[in-house]
């Protein structure tokens, strides 16, 4: 079996849970993906085993004064381009039939991101045919649900540019550990 | 009854026979009259050739617009429409639309087929929804749906003669290639190497829509249809599993090799050619050895699917330099004797002229002098790695290796070409070439596969080269001796095909929406027009009632709408660059239309 999410402890596996479930009851309630109102402040908190949070408990980024990004930000970059960038354009600016999730990210929940990568979504009408798959099988997305997002929450909130993060934090330990069970390898 | 149902079996096949051997020298004749244009490239040779001469390097100023026609889709436009006799034929992006319209009635819509598709197929196509066009013969209308359908329509009224599967889009594979009729046969080819698909070119029955054969890229060389004794590589036989040798375990089963380009044919040597792409995934440390038969050229057989000849040309690839692109045929001299020679525009930024009998490879030269992967290619016939590219190890992936960004490698994964198809003139000699001048980043990592899921393994950036602002060049290539004779600068990619003409004018689409004219000796610009949208579609010319048109798809899209409508990163220049690398979202918007030229009366 694949596990879906890279999952450090039971409570983050409870707390992603919590959200898929409210994602999902908005869903339901308005036929649609709600969008939350307001952002919620990006600025980090507090830090576990080298993954930011916000006041809210969601994943952050966190740019240093001299541009060192953490890790989730940098490896979100990578994964991001190589499994969403061909639809959703580099640096997350959108394409001719995507759209530019840096303007996405500023509106949507952390939670409402994880249901429509997950789970995908499809806005077919007699103007358009846009359709996002369903990540959630996919190892190389799934495993990286919280890079990708920290990354697009930068970039969304102009915390990083449209260039290569140059300078990172190293790779955590229970990161690295999370990753190899993630990938089941 | 078993004899009524036995005799109408011996007519039908009585009938296929005949058909077939028609349908054959009906398209022959057919593409030798410049006033149609009854295969996507003009002709079998694939030259985008067309002797109609009204329109000239003297009047071409004048042109203008005639008529249009709107798709009513607003993805990406690739290809271009076919026109028999009074007929001529549109199709579009997904959802692959198809127009008949009769040009000698003020181009009324005929009849309109718009197939029903799961329009989960949309994200398992890597690049856009794009379709590069239908093909005709007996009769019939060939779409290629996205889905992989290959569906036959009644060329009178649409109506679905018969429709076969070609693949699966749950594992990721995909449509967008145009067929080819070949005497009694469809040929077809698949999309689906960003999702590890064992690609595949398949002949199907054009009465019946019957599979008559399919020859893979990788695999068994019962799979390949090759026999290891006949079929050569740069004149030695290949050899048993020539393709299971070069891949570690059954990774050639997720191989990729993916057939989605164009394909040419010689009725005189009796083969057709095509190219196979990348080897999945793009991560070359994850793949050891030279995955054959990806990045190669293939002769075959088209009755039986045969390989001839094959060549590699980018064995082991590390960059996404995929071989689909076209073959143009030609008859040239050198060394004093005329060769049958075969002209094609890799990904990898080498233009490689072979012999199309035997595969003997005569030039391979770069093509944009920013190429910088490779040295170039070992001709010498004793050499041990005759044929073989000499990879510069600072731009080598594989040797940087995973985790480890290899900067700037030129040309990017986009190709110095990709699909957009160049001309050939027997004219000027000359070979029309829209390119793209892009370099990249490419840092390869580990990915698992996963059935119908991206199978990628690579992040890119892309970037004109250093100190350069413009990203295309549309240029005229000289095949016998592999040199540039000119060069006109674009400041985006050229992914529109190229017309050439006994006019001596050559035409091209930009990607700001530009139909452009410029004359077949010099390169100068003669005319333009800005068209409702950016061209990624081929150029076509025709005659009807006397004048001669030039009709183009414009429709921004395809892989240039992804990296290009966002503007190009350029690290070295910092945010906000203006001038060559702005993005291409400041001079275009979406919308399929056609856009008819005709000088005035």
């Amino acid at each position: 079996m694949r596990r879906t999410f890279v999952v450090s402890d039971v409570e983050d596996m409870l707390l992603r849970k919590t959200l898929l479930m409210a994602a999902a009851l908005i869903v339901a309630a308005s036929g649609g993906i709600a969008f939350a109102e307001d952002a919620i402040d990006p600025a980090a908190v507090k830090s576990e085993d080298g993954k930011y949070l916000d006041k809210e408990g969601n994943p952050t980024f966190k740019v240093a004064a001299d541009g060192t990004v953490d890790w989730y930000t940098y490896s979100g970059y990578r994964r991001y381009h190589s499994e969403c960038h061909v639809c959703h354009g580099p640096d997350g600016m959108g394409s001719t039939y995507a759209p530019a999730l840096t303007d996405s990210l500023k509106s949507m929940s952390y939670g409402a991101f994880l249901e429509v990568v997950a789970s995908g979504r499809k806005n077919v009408n007699t103007a358009q045919e846009n359709v996002m798959p369903a990540f959630g099988d996919n190892p190389n997305v799934s495993c990286y649900m919280d890079d990708i997002y920290v990354y697009l929450r930068a970039r969304a909130n102009n915390a990083v540019g449209r260039v290569r993060p140059a300078k990172k934090e190293d790779k955590p330990d229970a990161y690295t550990q999370a990753e190899k069970s993630c990938m089941g390898k | 009854m078993r004899n009524v149902l036995l005799a109408s079996c011996l007519g039908s096949v009585a009938a296929l026979a005949a058909g077939g051997a028609v349908a054959n020298d009906d398209l022959i004749k057919m593409s030798q009259n410049p006033k149609d244009w009854v295969m996507p490239a003009g002709d079998y040779a694939n030259t985008r050739y067309s002797k109609l001469n009204q329109i000239n390097a003297g009047n071409v100023g004048k042109l203008q617009v005639a008529w249009t026609f709107s798709t009513g889709v607003l993805r990406g436009h690739e290809g271009g429409p076919l026109i028999v006799g009074n007929m001529m034929y549109v199709h579009t992006p997904f959802p692959n639309k198809v127009y008949a319209l009769d040009l000698s009635k003020d181009n009324q819509i005929v009849w309109k087929y718009e197939p029903k598709q799961d329009p989960n197929v949309i994200p398992v196509m890597c690049c856009d929804t794009v379709n590069r066009g239908v093909a005709y013969g007996d009769g019939k209308i060939f779409l290629h749906q996205a889905d992989t359908t290959l569906v036959a329509l009644d060329a009178k009224t649409g109506k679905v003669e018969w429709s076969s599967k070609n693949g699966d889009p749950g594992k990721g594979g995909t449509g967008t290639s145009a067929p080819l009729v070949v005497k009694d046969k469809v040929l077809i080819g698949i999309s689906g190497g960003e999702f590890g698909v064992q690609c595949h070119v398949t002949a199907y029955d054009i009465k019946s829509g019957k599979q008559v054969w399919r020859a893979f890229s990788e695999g068994p060389d019962d799979q390949l249809l090759v026999d290891p004794d006949k079929t050569t590589a740069l004149g030695k036989p290949i050899g048993k599993d020539s393709s299971l040798k070069t891949w570690e375990g059954d990774q050639w089963k997720i191989g990729g090799g993916c057939t989605w380009g164009w394909i040419s044919y010689d009725p005189s040597l009796n083969l057709v050619y095509y190219g196979s792409g990348n080897p999945s995934t793009w991560n070359p440390k994850q793949r050891p050895g030279d995955n054959k038969w990806s990045m190669t050229v293939f002769a075959r057989n088209p009755d039986t699917g045969m390989a001839k000849w094959v060549y590699q040309m980018t064995p082991h690839d590390e960059w996404d330099y995929d071989g689909v692109n076209e073959m143009i045929l030609s008859d040239q001299q050198i060394g004093g004797t005329t060769r049958k020679l075969l002209t094609h525009f890799d990904r990898n930024g080498l233009a490689y002229t072979m012999d199309r009998d035997n595969g003997e490879l005569l030039v391979a030269e770069k093509y944009d002098p920013k190429v910088n992967w490779t040295t170039g290619v070992d001709m010498n016939k004793t050499s041990p790695t005759y044929g073989r590219p000499a990879v510069v190890k600072q731009y080598s992936t594989e040797q940087t290796g995973e985790d480890k960004n290899t900067k700037g490698v030129c040309p990017a994964a986009l190709g110095t070409k990709d699909q957009q198809p160049a001309a050939y003139s027997p004219d000027t000699q000359l070979f029309y070439v829209p390119t793209n001048h892009v370099c990249m980043d490419y840092e390869p990592f580990k990915v698992s596969y996963t059935a119908g899921q991206p199978y990628v393994g690579a992040t890119l950036s892309m970037y004109p080269p250093p100190g350069e602002t413009h990203m295309g060049n549309f240029i005229a290539w000289d095949g016998k001796t592999g040199k540039i004779v000119w060069s006109n600068k674009e400041q985006f990619s050229v992914w529109s095909g190229a017309l050439a003409t006994a006019g001596g004018v050559v035409f091209y689409g930009t990607l700001e929406g530009y139909l452009k004219a410029v004359d077949a000796k010099t390169g100068k610009e003669l005319y333009k027009f800005k068209t409702p949208s950016g061209i990624i579609g081929n150029v076509t010319t025709y005659e009807n009632g006397g004048r001669q048109y030039v009709a183009v798809l414009s429709g921004v899209g395809g892989w240039a709408g992804i990296g290009l409508a966002a503007g190009l990163t350029d690290p070295t220049a910092g945010l906000g660059a203006v001038g060559g690398y702005a993005a291409l979202s400041n001079y275009t918007a979406l919308g399929g239309t056609l856009t008819v030229f005709a000088l005035p009366q």
